[in-house]
């Protein structure tokens, strides 16, 4: 059963053919939100249906509270991290953090982002004046930005933590993924007490993108 | 053959299943944690697996492991390999009976690490070989490979993945744990008495050098035979780019298909094979992550190929490697892409959003209390652990490595009058603060420690270690006493506080002040994400609008769950009920909620 490197799946020097061949997208928010669980269902949903994905993901000190990136490239052969203004989407739990990242969204690209701003404990610490929303929706008034009240929608499911599953329903109908594939799963990834929960969560954020 | 969507470590973790692993130590470090709390996870384990005290107490039981003939891993991340690197420069002497694969994650860009070493120079260093994967499935793919290649040549691995490999999720293709037998072959050590081989007295050690030296050809050139240095040639490129690690990934994204191209997935690299690659074109870029080494190699053998990469500016030294670096090489070094990516700056002057302390962690009331008591002209060195985030507190000096709080502030102490708090936590001091007690205490220092005791390794995921109680295999260990420990090194000043109870914590600190000599003060309590995680549960605090005066006393204090607007401060859900901010509230606005 000992397999060389050489004769592996992912071996030679083979390179790429043709461009854009991977929908690449970011996943931010604030250390804590749920960032992970909603790539793995990206992740898990390229699996069953049999794709490519490439990912990377923040750990260690970063999460404590601090700004949070994931990098997802579905289809993608190489690297996980997705180049600067190359990104097809944003998905953002976050209306601060989509402003922070929305360098790496491509000019047609589209931000899917929580209505809601986390409040950096550091403003109110220094006297920093946190923008307004609006005055964020401003400088993305260029791009494409869908906004969704995650945490209404996500009470309306059965529980508050479950925004981050209700996001990934409002991106759903841009992701290059089948509904039915990204509902297996959730199925599949959330704690079993909360699937119905969290199948609700999904199909409430689709419905209202 | 299986695929899942899986974790950079957790492939590696299932590789070393499927090699048949029997034995694997490490030391908690990011990016590689997750190697072995993935080995521990195993519902199946037929294999040994523990969480060492410090990565060289790590490398030399699995080293000994290796000896007797069985499948051995040591995990680090690359700064815990300097702490190793006293058995590791000998290893390559004694060599191995059983594979040895000594992984040692490195850290491009410093994201949860205080430098950018680069694990290849130690291999060269040692002599021993080392693999450096390109992706996720190259990292699983080479773990097959490391096994028998150090049992072939009696040379321990390094395997070198980064934190874009460790942290990286993608499809993998793996062969399933207990179909047609992968994984079941476990071996039984045996000692045979080798003293030639294991007792590195002068006599002895010169022969083995010699024998290590005479290896290095045949190393080389079998990594060729392996496919692990491969090369592409383009009839007619008069170009070349030759990659490592990750980035042959971004370069293979970007790489016209008439180029030629090499990839340098082990060291050491055979120079024949290598000057034979370069000498067909005229013109060679060489894209690696941090150090030159594959490009000093190549300088060495160029003759007349121009080469470019770090030393002429077109790859940097420093940081991690993104398309958009790559795209800027080639341009740098006159070389066409297939695609190129221009970097496009962020918005600027965002408000920041650095980690910080959880919301009830017991170390931010540790540092209000030496920060009240000591004052800001206190010297407070830190070491490694989430509580270096308490920089943002101003009570953090210094951080350089493991254990160094204590003996950096011993030895500021010898020559500066000033008053001295070194705080360290639990973990850390087990793993190399106990010598510079000891030495603090023996040679007369005057200075303050505060042992920051949360019961476990909590920055790098929440392992356990020996204050904890269990074992990496979730076996109760036996007690060890912090208190015994300090007093045992000669500490007389010992007192062990819990931090909710403020009033205690600030004369405990008090006391420390006006003694002289070396002071040490436990402050323990459990890590509030362990602890709510155990099902313990406290009620949260609320503050009474009509009594707050809005003096931000309980803002400034830093907690991640207090608020404030319109003059009043509030308490969000993330308030884990520790009540330090109902002490801190000179209006007693601050109290628990009534349920």
């Amino acid at each position: 059963m000992t397999q060389q490197a050489g004769t592996g799946t992912k071996a030679g020097t083979s390179r790429g053919t043709g461009d854009n061949d991977s929908f690449d997208l970011l996943i931010v928010g604030v250390g804590g939100q749920g960032t992970i669980l909603a790539s793995n269902i990206i992740g898990e949903a390229c699996i069953l249906e049999g794709r490519n994905v490439r990912s990377a993901e923040t750990h260690g000190m970063a999460q404590r509270g601090g700004s949070v990136e994931t990098h997802i490239r579905i289809d993608g052969r190489y690297g996980p991290l997705v180049p600067t203004g190359a990104a097809d989407m944003i998905i953002s739990f976050d209306l601060l953090e989509a402003l922070r990242y929305r360098h790496f969204l491509k000019p047609s690209g589209t931000v899917v982002s929580a209505e809601g701003i986390v409040v950096p404990i550091s403003a109110f610490q220094n006297n920093i004046e946190i923008p307004s929303a609006d005055w964020i929706k401003e400088q993305m008034s260029d791009i494409k930005l869908i906004t969704v009240d995650a945490g209404k929608l996500a009470k309306d499911a059965g529980s508050i933590l479950s925004q981050n599953v209700v996001m990934l329903g409002a991106a759903a109908k841009i992701l290059p993924l089948n509904k039915e594939s990204l509902l297996k799963a959730v199925e599949e990834l959330v704690p079993k007490k909360t699937v119905e929960i969290n199948k609700k969560a999904f199909l409430l954020g689709y419905e209202s993108a | 053959m299986v695929t899942r969507y899986m974790l950079g470590n957790e492939a590696i973790a299932y590789a070393c299943c499927e090699a048949n692993l029997d034995f694997a130590s490490g030391y908690p470090g990011t990016p590689s944690s997750e190697v072995i709390d993935t080995l521990r996870a195993q519902k199946l384990r037929d294999f040994y697996v523990e969480w060492s005290v410090n990565e060289k107490v790590a490398f030399e039981n699995a080293l000994g492991a290796a000896w007797t003939g069985v499948r051995s891993l040591f995990t680090t991340k690359h700064v815990g390999l300097n702490v190793a690197a006293d058995p590791l420069m000998t290893s390559g002497y004694t060599g191995v009976k059983g594979g040895f694969v000594i992984l040692s994650a490195d850290d491009p860009y410093a994201h949860s690490s205080q430098n950018e070493q680069d694990s290849r120079i130690y291999a060269k260093f040692a002599g021993i070989f080392c693999l450096d994967p390109a992706n996720v499935q190259e990292a699983h793919d080479m773990i097959l490979t490391a096994y028998p290649l150090s049992e072939e040549f009696e040379i321990p691995v390094l395997f070198r993945p980064t934190t874009r490999i460790c942290h990286s999720k993608s499809n993998v293709g793996l062969n399933e744990i207990g179909k047609d037998g992968v994984g079941t072959e476990h071996r039984t050590g045996d000692f045979g008495k080798d003293p030639k081989q294991y007792v590195v007295v002068p006599a002895h050690t010169r022969i083995l050098h010699k024998k290590l030296i005479e290896k290095q050809d045949a190393m080389a050139e079998h990594l060729v035979k392996l496919g692990l240095n491969r090369a592409e040639i383009k009839e007619g490129s008069k170009t070349a780019v030759i990659a490592g690690g990750i980035a042959a990934e971004y370069v293979r994204e970007i790489l016209p298909d008439d180029m030629s191209f090499a990839v340098i997935g082990a060291y050491p690299i055979d120079t024949e094979w290598l000057a034979s690659f370069v000498g067909r074109h005229e013109k060679v870029l060489v894209v690696e992550e941090l150090a030159p080494v594959i490009e000093e190699e190549v300088r060495q053998v160029a003759g007349k190929t121009g080469v470019f990469g770090k030393k002429n500016g077109c790859v940097p030294y420093d940081g991690e490697l993104t398309l958009e670096k790559v795209s800027a090489a080639f341009e740098k070094a006159g070389i066409k892409s297939r695609r190129s990516f221009a970097p496009v700056a962020p918005v600027a002057d965002l408000p920041p959003r650095p980690p910080i302390l959880c919301a009830g962690c017991g170390h931010r009331a540790v540092f209000y209390a030496m920060k009240k008591v000591f004052g800001k002209d206190a010297v407070f060195p830190s070491d490694i652990g989430c509580y270096t985030l308490g920089i943002q507190l101003g009570t953090v000096d210094t951080t350089i490595c493991m254990g160094a709080s204590i003996t950096i502030g011993s030895g500021i102490s010898h020559v500066d009058n000033k008053q001295i708090v070194s705080t360290i936590g639990d973990s850390t001091f087990l793993h190399t603060g106990i010598p510079g007690l000891i030495n603090a205490v023996y040679n007369g220092a005057n200075q303050t420690v505060v042992i920051l005791d949360n019961r476990i390794t909590a920055m790098t995921g929440h392992q356990p270690n020996p204050n904890t109680g269990i074992t990496a295999k979730g076996e109760i260990s036996p007690t060890i006493s912090l208190e015994a420990i300090c007093r045992a090194c000669g500490a007389t000043f010992v007192e062990t506080v819990d931090p909710y109870d403020l009033l205690l914590l600030l004369q405990t600190s008090t006391k420390a002040k006006d003694t002289k000599g070396v002071k040490v003060i436990i402050a323990r309590q459990p890590c509030v994400i362990a602890a709510k995680k155990s099902g313990l549960k406290r009620r949260r605090l609320t503050v009474n609008p009509d009594v707050c005066i809005g003096c931000k006393a309980c803002v400034r204090f830093g907690c991640p769950a207090i608020e404030f607007f319109d003059k009043t401060a509030s308490i969000t859900e993330l308030c884990s009920g520790c009540g330090i901010c109902a002490e801190i509230c000179p209006k007693s606005a601050i109290s628990q909620e009534v349920i």
